[in-house]
């Protein structure tokens, strides 16, 4: 019994890891239709913004102050993952609307430089970052099951990140005209809607979740130049499973995905677990090949 | 097609003769290493004319291709490998705790058998995979992302399989080849020589596709798929055959790779390879033949004398390339040359030829 | 339309011709000693003594490789400021495995047959040095390798200056049985040292009374442990044997950490997490947690102090030393006696120069065994300390006798390891 919760529980803190991945990319790919390969570098971008906000305060305030730094961190985090995304948008992105495959193959390029980027400056090894201590231990909830804050708190976050994007997209002005210029972008400039802007915000937005998962990231995993290059693959797996330019898809993918892979990871290993994932991936999109939810259309390409 | 001799066309040749005569003079001209160095960029150019069939002229970009080629290394890496323990069972096998040499490994004694697999495996691969997919319209980004799903379950299964497969370090450690040892230079020059007339017979039979029927139909499912379909073609049955003659020049690189290079490993099927393998071609200039071998060439040329004095600063100049040759260069280097020609000639020519490549 | 196209290819054509023309133009100073077999004696011709540095400086291995050129440029530097090698300079050559094996393979060479130096100091993974010696066995160049690894291996172009199976992972077990339990849970990444040393490990418990109570390998580069530490709370070993890499360590100790474990409540002893490992996964998460390696920053040698304060001083108070930074360092000073002691560069000269040759390294007195070419090493088992060092638990004593074939344990025999 204890082994089947704490398994379920897995499943879960999986599925929110590769959702919080995913959840970025979902913006940029599905509602923009930009392939982002320089994503899993802006998760290593809010990686090493926590990794500079811990320095900071370990140098500049008292010891006691140190636990608070990760409350800084994730909006740091954000910004300077925005701030990155803007700049891409406002630089490259913006000559690539309308050209996906062109996008991946620049953006590959953006997320090269990026990596050798962050080696020259922090050098190459892993970095270390002292989780705070109020998120360390975890919670017994029975006899041998022991869910560990940090877990806890990925799946906190990642609803709050859910949650305002939602209310973002769905419930908000500048979401309302972000929707209007990704469906019909001549009709929303005609209303006086300014599309270049939205463009730049929605991309950047992206982009700044993507650095709430780098921050997050740094609780279980290792933070170093490659990082991103971990995530990357699994991020585009979510988000084509779960169907493009619906935010519920993508929670299906990320659930799908994660619970599946906990399953089979279990019951045979990890490399064949991962192979199983893949095929099954593959299989599924045979069915579906729209993923789990799709957009509704009657265009032709 | 009315075949007019003129001058163009006569330069042209000569400039064909001249290119091949330079290549297969190479040997004469050049120390082993560097012999050795071409030879490799030369089985690089094959794959990159395969991913040019499917991306520059079919408009599908793969970023599996590197499991293509490394399945055709595999298969020409078993059979050097079983000749080079001669008659014993490999010896990574021997560790990994094998008693007897696995059944599926014996057929490759045989070069011959050995060759067919390095370009029936990949072929074969290339026509199931189109098939689920093309069939299914799974296109465009969807294909491309699926393509790296097939590199992730390739290479975490050949490193999972260590026993079978030679796990992360690959199958290495050869001595002959059909008789010879592999490691004389007279074998070498040989070896090179064979690619070089591969590549010949790659380039004329890609050139032969391109210009034939089939590859005006390519062409049309590039620059509009449902069009085709509408005027009664069936783009899949196209799409599938071109990703598996695609698929069968990789295996053929690959193949031709690890005679040159004495190593296949998993890494050479990962991610990192399969996209530089489209940069060549991005590079080289998409959607013209002769732009996807010198991409490879050039590109792998500028590779080892560029990384070996700055290795840093090369990651960046990859960075680089792939942003401005995509964003400003979307012809590649033969773009860029066709560019500065028609400027003299006449803008309107120019124009013309921007609408040559739409967006894919 | 025809036309254009007609100039599209001639130009592109001539581009070819330029490119093919390029690649030639700079041979064609070297052609005349391209015609040397191997080349090891061209070496000494001027007035200093080239030598390869091949290791991995971009890409992900960088991480590790970086720091062991690092050791070995100090080394050279060190022997080039008192005076050099036979009254010569060394001069290294550096190139970029890129942490790619075939780029190893075709930079082996380039060392080899166009600079011609006199050695290659290089490769940190296994598969970087298989891709290597058949080159290095071809123009019978010399390798110093400087990492441990899985043992099995002996070529007569090589020479190991890191630990084989029986200098680290044979003792390390017998330790653990002896003092920290007998039920074992082998943790390793998918690659090759993992499994070969798994598999030496299942038959040396079951020589030595241990018990296997599991067995779990993950792809590089797996980030999620939590179903592994599922697996490991249920089959309640004793010990964790890890020999997982990189960055996947960080993962799961971090993981580990969480999910309540501690150091006291399970012991985990891992062979590729060394000084500069813990900074990237935080001495918190791993105080308490077992290594065994020959060298740790800590070991108290005289040849130490100086070693780690010289390094320190060069690349900068907040570097490490660790063992295989260590190795390195010692390869080149070995090299240098070697060749001093032959009186040549030349590859035969040196190699049996090499036999028996002796000399206190940091860590501690080393001497080469002529007969497989690796180090007599002292093994040590440490324990991470909150500071990020390692305080040693245990040591052999002496340096002992390496056995990459573990001919000497009777236990071994049934591993069927060829030769």
């Amino acid at each position: 019994m204890a082994i089947y919760i704490t398994q379920l529980f897995n499943g879960l803190s999986v599925s929110s890891i590769l959702l919080l991945i995913a959840l970025g990319l979902a913006i940029t790919f599905g509602l923009m239709n930009v392939i982002n390969m320089a994503h899993g570098e802006l998760i290593m971008i809010g990686a090493y913004a926590t990794y500079v906000t811990q320095n900071m305060f370990k140098s500049a305030l008292p010891a006691s102050m140190f636990d608070y730094y990760y409350i800084l961190a994730i909006p740091v985090s954000f910004a300077i993952a925005f701030l990155f995304g803007w700049l891409l948008e406002l630089s490259l992105i913006r000559h690539l609307y309308g050209r996906p495959l062109d996008s991946l193959l620049a953006t590959w390029g953006v997320g090269l430089a990026l990596q050798q980027l962050a080696r020259s400056i922090f050098g190459a090894p892993n970095v270390g970052v002292t989780s705070p201590s109020w998120l360390d231990g975890g919670l017994t909830i029975m006899e041998g099951v022991v869910l560990p804050y940090k877990r806890l708190f990925i799946i906190a976050l990642v609803i709050i990140c859910l949650l305002a994007m939602y209310f973002y997209i769905y419930r908000s002005r500048a979401g309302r005209n972000m929707r209007a210029v990704m469906q019909n972008r001549d009709m929303a400039a005609c209303l006086g809607i300014s599309t270049r802007r939205v463009d730049a915000v929605t991309f950047a937005i992206g982009s700044g979740i993507a650095g709430i998962a780098g921050c997050a990231l740094t609780l279980l995993g290792p933070i170093g130049p490659s990082l991103g290059t971990y995530y990357i693959v699994d991020a585009f797996m979510v988000v084509v499973l779960g169907g493009v330019g619906k935010l519920v898809g993508t929670l299906l993918g990320a659930l799908g995905i994660g619970m599946t892979n906990t399953l089979f990871e279990y019951w045979t290993n990890a490399s064949l677990g991962k192979v199983l994932v893949f095929v099954c991936i593959v299989a599924f999109l045979q069915w579906r090949p729209r993923g789990f939810v799709a957009m509704r259309t009657r265009s032709l390409d | 097609m009315t075949q007019t001799w003129s001058r163009a066309r006569i330069w042209a040749l000569i400039g064909y003769a001249v290119a091949a005569a330079a290549m297969f003079a190479a040997p004469l001209y050049l120390s082993d290493f560097r012999l050795n160095l071409l030879a490799k960029f030369l089985a690089f150019a094959i794959v990159a004319l395969g991913l040019d069939l499917i991306w520059g002229y079919t408009g599908i970009l793969s970023l599996g291709h590197g499991v293509f080629f490394g399945l055709g290394g595999y298969a020409m890496a078993m059979h050097l490998k079983l000749q080079a323990s001669g008659g014993r069972m490999p010896d990574f096998m021997d560790w990994s705790g094998l008693t007897a040499l696995p059944a599926f490994w014996k057929p490759f004694e045989s070069l011959g058998f050995a060759f067919l697999a390095g370009l029936l495996i990949p072929g074969v691969l290339a026509l199931i995979l189109g098939y689920v997919t093309f069939r299914n319209r799974i296109r465009g980004v969807y294909f491309t992302i699926l393509t790296q799903a097939l590199v992730i379950i390739a290479t975490t299964l050949l490193i999972g399989q260590q026993a079978y497969t030679g796990g992360t370090n690959g199958i290495t450690g050869y001595s002959k080849i059909a008789g010879q040892s592999i490691s004389s230079p007279d074998t070498k020059q040989m070896l090179y020589w064979v690619t070089a007339i591969f590549l010949v017979v790659a380039f004329v039979l890609c050139r032969f596709l391109v210009k034939s029927r089939f590859g005006k139909v390519l062409r049309a499912i590039r620059d509009g798929e449902n069009r085709v379909r509408f005027i009664g073609y069936n783009p899949a049955l196209y799409q599938m055959t071109a990703f598996a003659i695609s698929g069968v020049l990789a295996g053929l690189a690959g193949m031709l790779f690890v005679l040159h290079v004495g190593i296949i490993s998993p890494s050479m099927l990962g991610i990192v390879p399969s996209i530089e393998m489209v940069l060549w071609v991005a590079i080289g200039g998409r959607g013209t033949l002769i732009g996807a071998v010198l991409g490879a060439v050039l590109m792998n040329g500028a590779k080892s004398e560029i990384s070996a004095q700055y290795p840093d600063a090369w990651t960046f100049i990859m960075g680089a390339l792939f942003i401005v040759v995509v964003v400003f260069l979307p012809g590649g280097v033969t773009g860029l040359v066709e560019r500065l020609k028609f400027r003299k000639r006449s803008v309107s020519e120019h124009e013309q030829e921007a609408v040559r490549h739409p967006a894919v | 339309m025809k036309k254009k196209k007609m100039s599209i290819h001639r130009t592109a054509l001539l581009m070819l011709v330029l490119a093919v023309g390029l690649a030639a133009c700079g041979t064609s100073k070297d052609e005349p000693a391209s015609t040397t077999e191997g080349g090891t004696t061209a070496a000494t011709g001027g007035d200093t003594i080239k030598v390869g540095i091949l290791h991995s400086l971009s890409g992900t291995m960088s991480i590790s490789e970086v720091s062991v050129k690092d050791a070995e440029m100090m080394a050279i530097e060190e022997i080039n400021a008192k005076g050099g090698v036979l009254g010569k300079q060394i001069e290294p050559v550096i190139e970029d495995g890129a942490s790619d094996w075939p780029t190893f393979a075709e930079k082996a060479r380039k060392l080899l047959s166009e600079n011609k130096v006199a050695t290659v100091f290089g490769g940190w993974t296994s598969a970087s040095r298989k891709a290597m010696l058949p080159v290095f066995e071809e123009l019978n160049g010399l390798l110093w390798y400087p990492v441990q690894y899985e043992g099995l291996e002996s070529s007569p172009n090589i020479f190991y200056t890191g630990a084989t199976t029986n200098q680290q992972i044979v003792p390390a077990v017998t330790w653990l049985l002896e003092n920290r339990g007998k039920k074992f849970y082998l943790l390793g990444s998918d690659y090759v040292f993992p499994r070969t040393a798994n598999k030496i490990i299942k038959e040396q418990l079951k020589a030595e009374g241990g018990e296997l109570v599991g067995e779990e390998y993950t792809p590089l580069g797996h980030t999620d442990y939590s179903t592994i530490i599922t697996k490991i709370k249920e089959a309640k070993p004793d010990v964790v044997f890890n020999t997982l890499n990189g960055d996947s360590n960080v993962a799961f100790f971090k993981q580990l950490k969480d999910a309540g474990i501690t150091s006291k409540d399970l012991t985990t002893l891992s062979v590729s997490v060394a000084e500069e490992e813990i900074r990237g996964i935080g001495a918190d998460v791993l105080t308490g947690h077992l290594a065994a390696w020959n060298y740790y920053e800590t070991t108290d040698t005289p040849q130490n102090k100086t070693f780690v304060e010289n390094y320190k001083k060069k690349y900068g108070n907040d570097r490490v030393t660790a063992d295989p930074i260590e190795a390195g360092y010692d390869a080149v000073y070995l090299w240098a006696a070697a060749v001093e002691k032959a009186g040549s560069t030349d590859v035969a000269k040196v190699k049996e120069a090499a036999k028996g040759l002796e000399w206190d390294a940091p860590e501690g007195k080393v001497k080469i065994d002529g007969a497989t070419q690796h180090l007599y090493k002292t093994v040590r088992i440490g324990e991470v300390q909150s500071g990020g060092m390692f305080k040693e638990l245990w040591n052999s004593g002496e340096p002992v006798k390496p056995d990459p074939y573990l001919k000497g344990y009777t236990w071994a025999a049934t591993l069927s390891v060829g030769n």
